[in-house]
C-alpha cells in the first residue's frame, strides 16, 4: 500500500507572540517543530505499513529549512521523504497550498494519504479535505481511531460535536488524524543514523505539472490584510480599596446588571 | 507582492535579521537583503527603525481572476447545519451575523438546510432568513462529505451568492474547504468577527492565529464567493420574529453519490459540557486555586449565581477537576453573561475561549496577570480570601429579597 503523509514545520506557538507597538509577531529564538498534529499523521502512516505492508513517504510543502522536520520522520521510520519547495510557492493560501500538494501526491500515487487535522500556527484545518477534492478522492476528517484496514476499504471513527460516527470509506482516501488517534513513538537509533545520512529529495515547480497561475500569491485567493494583537477590553475596571470595600462594590456592579 | 529593503534607507544595524522566522534576511555589503527564502509572512515589516523594510506590490498581483466576477455575485447564504434533524445553535447564530452582512450590502439573506424537516426550515425565516434552500433527501440525514459539498457547490454555481458561512464545527470544517476547492475561491476558518468594507464591498474576516496570540484580518478580493466559517458561540443569535415572512425553496438531490458512508453515530454528550456552553453565568478555577479544595468554594459561589464550573487547562492538568469542564484552545469555547476567573492567570489559550463572555470578572493575587487585560472587572487578592466574603454577601442579599 503506498501511504503518502503530508506534514509541516511550524514555530512552536506557545512561545509566539505579537509585538504590541509594531504589530508584527515576535518569532526570535521561537524553536521549529513538526506540526504535533502531523506527528499522529506519521505514526498512523507507520502503523497502517506495519498491519498491511507498504511504503510511507512524508512529503512538505515549505522553505528550505523545512528539511529538518523531513530528517525527523525518517527517523521515527519513514521509507523516503519529499520536500516541496520553490519561491514561486511563497505566498501560498491553503487553496494554493493543497494545490501544490495535490499535485506532488498525483506524480507519486497513493492509496491512503494522511495529514493532521490542522497545523497549530494557522489553525485552518483547511489543506487536508482540499487536497482530497483536488485528487477527486473522498477524505474524511477528525479520525480518532482506524477500526479496519484492507486493500479497497478502511473503517474509521470520526470525531464529531455531540459523540463520534463509525465511517467507512473505500480507497484510495484522505484522513486527517486527531491526538487520540495514537501515540507518536519515538525515534529509533537506527532512525536517526539514517535521518543523519539521508539525501533529502527537492521537488520544486517545474516537477509538478501544476498551472504556474495557480501556485503561490497569484494562486491565492485569500490575502493577510493585516495583523494585530488580540483587543484589551478598554471598559476594564480595577476595583480599589480593602477586599471587603471591592466585593461590595463587585456586588453593587452584578446588581446593576440585573444578575443578582 | 515581494517584500524589499530600500538599499538608500537601510543603515546596516540588522535588527531585522533575527525577525525573519524563515531566516531569509542576510546582510550584504552592509545593507539587509530580503532572499529567495522570504514567504511573505510581513513578519519583518514594521521591525526597521528606518522604515526601509516595504511590501511592493506588483501588477500582475492585481490581475483579475478569471474564475468569477465579482459584481455578477449577490446575496449572502448561510448553511443551517442539522444534527439528528435539529437546527443546531450555530445556524442561529450565522443567521445573527448573517443579516447584519446582508443589510450593510442592501441584499437578501438565504439559508441553506440539508436534511430536517420543513418546520425547522420556517424555524430559519423566523430567526432572519429571507428564503430557504431546503433539501429533504435522506441523503442528508447523516454527514458525508461527498453529497453536501456537491449540492451545495451547484446551488452556489447556479444561484451566484457573494458571501456563504457556515458553522467552524466538526461539519462545516470539514465540508467546507472541499466546496471553496471546487469553486476554486478563498475560504477563512474559525472566523470570529464579520464585517463589510464599507470602500470596496469585500468581507473583512477576522480570525486567530498562533493559537490565538494574534488576529488577522482575511480579504478575499478577486473570487467569488466569499466564503467563511464561524467560531461557535461567538457571534450572537438573529433576533426572533415569529411573523416573519420568506419563501422556502424545495432543491431535490440530484445526482448524489457517497464513497464514505456513515454507518452509525455514538452520542457521547456529557451533561457538563452540555450545562458549560449553556450557562449564563460560569465560575472557572485556576493554578492559583492552590488543589481541589478551591472548586468547593466555586461550586458555593455557582450555586448562588445558578451557574456552572469551568476550570483552565492548568487546573485540569492537575487533576483537580475533569477535562469536560475545561474551558480554552484545546477546551469549550463560552460565551456567558458573566465569567468569573478565580485564580486563573490568562494564558492566550485559556482566553480565546472566553473572551467574548458579556462581563468578565477576574480575582487574582498576580495585579500583572494577564487575565486583567480582558476583564471587566478585576478585584487584586487572594481568592480564599474574597470568595467566601463574596459567598456570605450574596447569601445574606438572598436572604432579605
Amino acid at each position: 500500500m503506498d501511504i503518502v503523509v503530508c506534514i509541516k514545520q511550524v514555530p512552536d506557538t506557545a512561545e509566539v507572540r505579537i509585538n504590541p507597538e509594531t504589530n508584527t509577531l515576535i518569532r526570535e529564538g521561537v524553536p521549529s517543530i513538526i506540526n504535533p498534529y502531523d506527528m499522529h499523521a506519521i505514526e498512523a502512516g507507520l502503523r497502517i505499513r506495519e498491519t498491511v505492508g507498504g511504503k510511507v513517504t512524508v512529503i512538505t510543502m515549505g522553505p528550505p529549512q523545512a528539511e529538518s522536520a523531513l530528517r525527523d520522520a525518517i527517523s521515527m521510520g519513514a521509507d523516503d521523504v519529499i520536500l516541496i519547495t520553490d519561491k514561486a510557492f511563497a505566498g501560498s493560501d491553503t487553496l494554493a497550498t493543497s494545490y501544490t500538494l495535490s499535485k506532488a501526491i498525483n506524480k507519486l500515487g497513493a492509496h491512503i494519504i494522511l495529514c493532521g487535522k490542522q497545523a497549530i500556527d494557522g489553525d485552518t484545518a483547511q489543506v487536508g479535505p482540499e487536497i482530497a477534492e483536488f485528487l477527486g478522492i473522498p477524505h474524511i476528517s477528525y479520525v480518532k481511531r482506524i477500526e479496519d484496514i484492507r486493500a479497497d476499504y478502511i473503517k474509521v471513527h470520526r470525531l464529531m460535536e455531540e459523540g463520534y460516527d463509525i465511517v467507512e470509506s473505500t480507497l484510495p482516501v484522505l484522513l486527517t488524524v486527531v491526538k487520540e488517534l495514537n501515540e507518536p513513538r519515538l525515534p529509533s537509533l537506527k532512525g536517526k543514523m539514517a535521518a543523519k545520512k539521508a539525501e533529502i529529495k527537492r521537488w520544486k515547480a517545474s516537477d509538478l505539472e501544476a498551472d504556474p497561475d495557480r501556485l503561490g500569491l497569484k494562486g491565492s485567493p485569500t490575502w493577510v490584510k493585516n495583523i494585530f494583537a488580540p483587543e484589551v477590553k478598554k471598559d476594564r475596571k480595577i476595583l480599589q480599596g480593602s477586599i471587603e470595600e471591592q466585593v461590595d462594590a463587585l456586588i453593587a456592579e452584578l446588581r446593576r446588571f440585573g444578575c443578582v | 507582492m515581494r517584500i524589499v529593503v530600500k538599499p538608500e534607507v537601510c543603515t546596516g544595524c540588522e535588527t531585522c535579521i533575527d525577525s525573519c522566522p524563515y531566516t531569509a534576511i542576510v546582510m550584504k555589503e552592509g545593507k539587509a537583503f530580503i532572499t529567495e527564502y522570504c514567504q511573505l509572512c510581513r513578519a519583518c515589516l514594521g521591525v526597521c527603525p528606518e522604515g526601509a523594510i516595504i511590501e511592493v506590490t506588483e501588477e500582475s498581483d492585481l490581475k483579475p481572476s478569471q474564475v468569477a466576477q465579482p459584481s455578477e455575485y449577490k446575496g449572502v447564504w448561510v448553511f443551517a447545519e442539522q444534527r439528528y434533524g435539529k437546527v443546531a445553535g450555530v445556524a442561529l447564530e450565522l443567521l445573527g451575523i448573517g443579516r447584519r452582512l446582508a443589510d450593510d450590502r442592501s441584499v437578501e439573506l438565504s439559508a441553506v438546510l440539508f436534511g430536517s424537516t420543513e418546520s425547522e426550515a420556517r424555524e430559519l425565516i423566523k430567526w432572519g432568513a429571507d428564503r430557504v434552500y431546503h433539501c429533504k433527501d435522506p441523503i442528508f440525514d447523516r454527514f458525508n462529505d461527498e453529497p453536501y459539498c456537491e449540492l451545495l457547490s451547484l446551488l452556489i454555481t447556479e444561484h451566484k451568492p457573494e458571501i456563504v458561512l457556515a458553522g467552524a464545527t466538526p461539519v462545516g470544517r470539514s465540508f467546507f474547504p472541499r466546496v471553496a476547492a471546487r469553486l476554486r475561491t478563498g475560504l477563512t476558518a474559525d472566523c470570529t468577527s464579520l464585517l463589510i468594507d464599507q470602500e470596496t464591498g469585500n468581507l473583512l474576516q477576522v480570525r486567530p492565529a498562533f493559537g490565538g496570540n494574534i488576529m488577522a484580518t482575511i480579504v478575499c478580493p478577486n473570487t467569488r464567493p466569499q466564503m467563511a466559517t464561524v467560531r461557535p458561540r461567538v457571534m450572537k443569535k438573529g433576533e426572533y420574529r415569529e411573523d416573519r415572512k420568506g419563501e422556502i425553496i424545495h432543491v431535490e438531490a440530484r445526482g448524489l453519490h457517497s464513497h464514505t458512508k456513515v454507518i452509525d453515530s455514538v452520542r457521547e454528550v456529557s451533561e457538563v459540557s452540555v450545562n458549560l456552553q449553556e450557562a449564563e453565568v460560569i465560575v472557572s478555577g485556576g493554578r492559583g486555586l492552590g488543589d481541589q479544595k478551591g472548586f468547593k468554594l466555586l461550586e458555593e459561589l455557582a450555586e448562588i449565581l445558578g451557574g456552572a464550573i469551568g476550570a483552565s487547562r492548568a487546573a485540569v492538568d492537575e487533576g483537580w477537576i475533569p477535562y469536560s469542564h475545561q474551558v480554552g484552545q484545546t477546551g469549550k469555547t463560552v460565551c456567558p453573561k458573566i465569567y468569573i476567573a478565580c485564580g486563573i492567570s490568562g494564558a492566550v489559550q485559556h482566553l480565546v475561549g472566553m473572551q467574548s463572555s458579556d462581563i468578565i470578572i477576574a480575582i487574582n493575587k498576580n495585579p500583572e496577570a494577564p487575565i486583567f487585560n480582558v476583564a471587566n472587572y478585576g478585584i487584586i487578592g487572594d481568592v480564599y480570601e474574597v470568595l467566601p466574603l463574596l459567598i456570605k454577601k450574596l447569601r445574606s442579599l438572598k436572604g432579605q429579597q
